[in-house]
């Protein structure tokens, strides 16, 4: 019987010939990574060991990552304890794939994982963050866990009692109109497939508009496949994969390209034409009610927020500054910008994009989860309305459970930010 | 037995159960105090332990959807409180499983407020409604970890199992 991607790594990773879905199984993790979550990590990698005679130490140093983006700087001393702990654990053993908050390094871990090089195609990664399935957009198995089954992970470097989740094939085809791209794409199939059509399973991606989108692009897909529930999303490896690793990532051995067998056994197959597909908007507070932007156009929003491990990467940043020159940010809309990473944030202001934000009057903010999750910056006031690129629009999500986020794509951000109401970016409004 | 203390609909996400920002407090023994903290009620109720350990909260499909949070699990089960959801969202059952929070699957439970549940093998009993319902196994390759009462103790015997490093 045909095997699909995942149930290939998973083979390969758990050392069987070969998998079926809910098969169970032990596989070796290639890359543990965490965030600020890093600190429940150790505090539970400690009780693990508690009474073993045992050291606390992680399996493999060099396979695990620790990224600082959920609260940068820190807000308050509570996470500044947490960082100084977690920075104290990396030096003690010696953890090399540590980005502290720095304009060089620093960034979204979605961000630096891919931009550095820690993931390779057929690799299974695992990150106690649930946009872990962004990886998959480089043909990996990855997927998101919390802080004690990272440290089960950190302490045996396998991923315990694995069931291999079934797989659901996105074929995707057709040439994307003018001003709609991969977010415009991922939110319409949430929509189809609502926020449990995933729950336990693969969003396994195909078709010509996959093969002719950018790494950047399938970031997004992927990133936000969890919105559907999914375990991870993925896209198999190919040459625009092994063009991102050599240019983008400076990787040198791109490990091997996995592609599903003809014969792979899915559960199911979802087919979308994007050439019809215009601008798709989540509106709150689930990210599977979205609705086509003509639906919703003329909404007022105080607020607008582009970047995010979804989309705070060069193309999105380019394409909301094309939109925004010659214009303004309108008066009563706040518009927040955050770039991905520090790298993005250096090739923004090579590129003039950072200066045509800051005259068309939005704020630049520092690389990090900024905004999205309402921790830190950027929080909406009582009955305020959010137009965010993020991935997620959940009561409460931007700080305040009394205002309203929707979702959207870059452009459509830019647009409506010039107008101060949600705005479709094709014109005619 | 117990009684449901609170009932929800669908798509519950971690948001709502353990808002973002109190997300820098992570150790299980602080997170009980944000548990539903926008849902202003019912959390004062739990702080003034108004609700008594084994109330039961009942939801919906997908209970638990979005961020990968245990702080999530950890609240609830800080409590001593129990879910029972249609349907739970797939890291939220995992982190709950791993921490030993107690978890039902019943695709087609209804009960209100107030309702007394019991809990038999393979069925829900609304003793209030005088209804059954069926419940869905937790997936199998997680019940020798929920065997072993979570997975702290079974990651611990699996290294003492393994040579020292």
């Amino acid at each position: 019987m045909g095997m699909t991607v995942v149930e290939k790594i998973l083979a390969n990773a758990s050392g069987a010939k070969s998998v079926k879905a809910s098969d169970v199984v032990e596989p070796r993790v290639d890359l543990a990574m965490s965030h600020e979550n890093a600190a429940l990590v150790i505090n539970q990698l400690n009780e693990i060991f508690q009474g073993t005679n045992r050291e606390p130490k992680p399996w493999d140093p060099g396979r695990i990552a620790i990224i600082f983006d959920h609260r940068v700087p820190a807000e308050g001393p509570k996470t500044a304890s947490n960082q100084k702990l977690i920075r104290g654990f990396v030096a003690r053993h010696g953890i090399t794939r540590f980005h502290d908050i720095r304009g060089d390094r620093g960034g979204i871990c979605h961000q630096i994982l891919p931009e550095w090089g820690y993931v390779l195609p057929g690799q299974v990664i695992v990150g106690t963050d649930s946009h872990t399935t962004s990886h998959g957009a480089l043909g990996a198995f990855s997927f998101g866990v919390g802080a004690t089954e990272m440290a089960s992970i950190w302490t045996l470097g396998v991923a315990l009692n694995i069931e291999v989740p079934p797989t659901i094939k996105a074929a995707v085809n057709g040439k994307f109109s003018r001003h709609v791209g991969p977010k415009d794409l991922i939110l319409h199939l949430i929509g189809r497939l609502t926020a449990k059509g995933a729950n336990f399973r693969v969003l396994e991606f195909h078709g010509e508009t996959i093969r002719n989108m950018s790494t950047s692009g399938r970031l997004v897909i992927c990133n936000m496949s969890v919105e559907a529930g999914a375990t991870s999303g993925i896209v198999p490896a190919d040459s625009e994969t092994e063009r991102y690793l050599r240019e983008e990532a400076g990787v040198t051995d791109f490990g091997e390209r996995v592609s599903p067998d003809a014969d792979a056994v899915y559960e199911s197959v979802v087919e979308i034409d994007v050439s019809g597909l215009g601008p798709q908007i989540a509106c709150p507070h689930t990210v599977d009610n979205v609705k086509p932007v003509e639906a919703i156009a003329g909404t007022p929003i105080q607020q607008v927020v582009i970047g995010s491990c979804t989309n705070g990467r060069l193309d999105d940043l380019e394409a909301a500054a094309a939109i925004l020159r010659g214009h303004k940010v309108a008066s009563g809309t706040r518009m927040l910008v955050f770039p991905a990473s520090g790298r993005i944030y250096a090739q923004a202001l090579e590129r003039g994009y950072v200066a045509e934000f800051v005259r068309a009057g939005a704020v630049v903010m520092n690389p990090g989860c900024g905004p999205c999750l309402g921790v830190h910056q950027g929080a909406l006031g009582d009955e305020e309305v959010a137009l965010a690129t993020t991935n997620r629009n959940f009561k409460g999500r931007m700080g305040n459970p009394k205002s309203e986020v929707y979702l959207c794509s870059p452009a459509v951000a830019a647009a409506s930010a010039v107008t101060g109401v949600i705005t479709d970016p094709r014109g005619g409004n | 037995m117990g009684k449901v203390v609170l009932k929800l609909g669908k798509d519950i996400s971690t948001d709502d159960i353990y808002p973002g920002r109190f997300m820098a407090t992570v150790l299980p023994t602080e997170t009980p105090q944000y548990c539903f903290f926008d849902r202003t009620e019912f959390n004062q109720k739990l702080k003034s332990k108004g609700i008594e350990p084994g109330g039961i909260i009942v939801a919906d499909e997908n209970f638990g959807c979005g961020s990968s949070r245990e702080q999530a699990a950890s609240t609830i089960r800080g409590h001593g409180l129990i879910v029972v959801a249609r349907g739970i969202a797939r890291i939220f059952m995992q982190n709950a499983i791993n921490l030993g929070l107690n978890l039902v699957v019943c695709p087609t439970l209804e009960a209100q407020e107030g309702d007394e549940l019991v809990f038999e093998s393979g069925e829900v009993i609304n003793k209030t409604s005088g209804r059954k319902f069926a419940t869905e196994p937790l997936p199998p390759a997680r019940q020798e970890i929920i065997d072993a009462g979570g997975l702290i103790p079974y990651t611990r015997r699996k290294l003492l199992e393994s040579p020292p490093r």
